[in-house]
């Protein structure tokens, strides 16, 4: 019971992370209709990007993020510019294709540059833990789940509070009849990847204090974000949150009680068992639409 | 159905087009004896075959799968596991195993297929793709049965040194025919017809009675048998298997990229793909090892295709072909039955 517990506990701290992540892929998808099929790729880079200005110039990877959330989100806005813009009316299913296609070049550079190695990004308090009534909780986990949570705070509160929040979310509800209201839908969909592709750079730098990484670690990511999209609905918030802590929770409880070989593959169990349930996912709708 | 006449699914520019490819395809290993572009003949072959069978499912029923390298892998351990573990023998004999392989893998996909099915586009997509990782967590894990991530050993064939590659090349050609032949048929049918709709407004089809589910579910185990058909092949041929190099996310995508550059919902397109593509390919990986410039130029490629070609070289030519006639009218009285047909582009029907 006391393992239980403890995996239960270092499960919903690390899922708050796996929530900043995917809730960045979800506002994406709700602008571009594309599964960003590169958001595991950009979290790994803005890893790489962290461990670098930690081991190279001594910056805190939970300062770092000042520089690389606004790094990231000029870099989404580029990509929707230049790349997912012109698909838009041949079909958002390509974009997917795109999108996957450019994060394994991301991810060649970074073999290329930083070499396949596994690294790690080891500040002084990375192996710190407090004990809380018998329960270890590590510090940085719990710094981290702070993060993720001040993150979608803030993107809930632009979301819901402000004029570009509303037009974010007619965009996602129907852009042509947002259109007819006089959103600049384009402008609108190209911040919504910039601040989706921003969570990645906020998860970056605690992704690589928590778990090890490099360029070929973004297919595991890759298949717990897509996994968390699927269950999440797609397109709701709240749903992908939720399915980004069961996630964080089954991986870690498994990995604890039975074994880490099995924690995601446990995951993935649980999504295709609510799939015969619900098509649509635990939040979503259905979508329609082929390539 | 083999009514005489123009309205015959035979022509003679289709029968001219299949003696001319078959030909091609037998002689072109006989050519040269350099062991390294026969092998990439060999993979050339297979991409073919791959991005043809991919083409059924992603292409006429518009389903976009990205997760084959489930069905390749468990083709590739289903061969190393009969080889090895149940004693079917050296030399020919383990392409005797390709076909329970193809059937079987197709019989035990239905369930799953079905499953997938309820969801459509991204969401299709990203399951397909999350199907694969599973599969290979599987080969990762199950340790006794292929080995983990210390890999399994399949036999090495022993076929005299100076023709090593040519029973494999001839395996993977006669599954290609197999597979170019098993389109045709979808194309040429009532079937092509109904994948066709269901590409188009799938709501729509099953309203006007089109047994939707039930043809999406024989595009999708026909695309995976075929598939897992070509993973024997491949097994029995590197005859070593790891579960990341056997179960490839790139596999797929390979696939689809050849597709693309050909013509998806073609019958030549994924062909003519994979015959510029799969060399470049493999003359990277030769030059560059699995390494992190080819995928950078994988990726290039890939981004390419999409922007500069999006409909793919068969159709292409086929509208400059015919705009070309247009253009001349004596010319266009001679065949025009014919040229249509050797860009079979667009759509079916």
């Amino acid at each position: 019971m006391h393992l239980f517990v403890q995996a239960t506990i270092v499960g919903i701290l690390f899922g708050g992370v796996y929530a900043l992540i995917a809730s960045g892929q979800a506002i994406i998808f709700g602008v571009t209709r594309t599964v960003n099929f590169a958001q595991a790729i950009f979290t790994i880079l803005c890893a790489y990007l962290s461990y670098t200005l930690f081991t190279d110039f001594g910056i805190d990877p939970f300062l770092s993020i000042l520089v690389l959330v606004p790094a990231m989100f000029a870099f989404g806005i580029g990509i929707y510019v230049l790349l997912l813009r012109r698909l838009s009316r041949s079909g958002a299913e390509l974009g997917l294709l795109v999108l996957y296609g450019l994060g394994i070049g991301i991810q060649g550079v970074l073999d290329f540059v930083y070499k396949t190695n596994t690294q790690v990004i080891t500040p002084s308090y990375a192996n710190n833990s407090w004990t809380v009534a018998g329960y270890q909780i590590p510090e940085v986990r719990f710094f981290a789940f702070l993060l993720a949570v001040a993150v979608l705070g803030t993107l809930q509160l632009i979301r819901q509070r402000t004029k570009l929040g509303r037009a974010l979310r007619a965009t996602t509800q129907n852009p042509v009849a947002s259109r007819l209201l006089g959103v600049d839908v384009e402008r609108i969909s190209a911040i919504g990847m910039g601040l989706g592709v921003a969570a990645a750079g906020a998860a970056g730098g605690v992704f690589g204090m928590i778990l090890p990484f490099n360029g070929n670690t973004q297919y595991d990511l890759l298949s717990k974000l897509l996994s968390i999209a699927v269950l999440g609905g797609l397109l709701s918030m709240p749903g992908t949150i939720v399915a980004a802590v069961i996630l964080g929770v089954v991986e870690s409880v498994v990995a604890a009680t039975i074994s880490p070989d099995w924690s995601a593959f446990s995951f993935l169990v649980v999504l295709f068992a609510v799939l015969i349930i619900r098509p649509q996912g635990l939040f979503g709708r259905r979508l329609r639409g082929a390539l | 159905m083999t009514r005489p006449g123009p309205h015959s699914r035979i022509r003679p520019a289709g029968t001219i087009q299949a003696v001319a490819f078959v030909a091609v395809v037998a002689v072109l290993p006989l050519v040269t004896g350099q062991h390294w572009l026969v092998s990439l003949l060999v993979f050339t072959v297979m991409y073919a075959g791959l991005a043809s069978a991919w083409n059924l499912l992603g292409g006429y029923a518009g389903y976009p799968a990205l997760g084959h390298g489930a069905f390749f892998g468990v083709g590739a351990y289903a061969m190393a596991i009969g080889t090895s573990h149940l004693g079917v023998g050296g030399g020919y004999r383990p392409f005797v195993l390709i076909v329970p392989i193809a059937v079987g893998t197709a019989l035990v996909v239905l369930p799953i297929a079905r499953l997938l099915l309820r969801t459509r586009a991204a969401a299709f997509a990203v399951l397909s793709i999350t199907l694969m990782f599973m599969v290979q967590t599987l080969a990762y894990n199950i340790r006794s049965l292929t080995g983990g991530s210390s890999g399994l050993i399949v036999p090495l064939a022993p076929f005299p040194a100076a023709t090593f590659e040519r029973p494999f090349y001839y395996a993977m050609a006669a599954l290609l025919a197999l597979t170019l032949a098993v389109c045709w048929v979808v194309r040429t049918s009532k079937l092509g017809l109904a994948l066709n709709a269901v590409r188009d407004d799938e709501d729509r089809a099953r309203g006007l009675g089109v047994q939707t589910e039930l043809v999406k579910l024989v595009a999708f185990a026909v695309s995976a048998g075929l598939t897992a058909a070509f993973g024997a092949v491949w097994a029995y041929y590197i005859s070593f298997l790891y579960p990341g190099f056997a179960i490839d996310p790139l596999l797929a995508l390979g696939a689809i990229l050849m597709a693309f550059l050909g013509g998806r919902r073609t019958l030549w397109g994924p062909v003519v793909g994979a015959a510029l593509i799969g060399p470049a390919q493999q003359y990277f990986a030769y030059r560059f090892g699995a390494s992190q410039l080819y995928l950078v130029a994988y990726a290039a490629l890939f981004l390419l295709v999409i922007y500069l070609l999006p409909e793919g070289i068969v159709p292409s030519l086929a509208r400059r072909l015919r705009r070309l006639r247009r253009a001349s009218p004596a010319a266009a009285t001679h065949d025009q039955v014919a040229t249509d047909s050797i860009f079979s582009a667009g759509d079916l029907g």
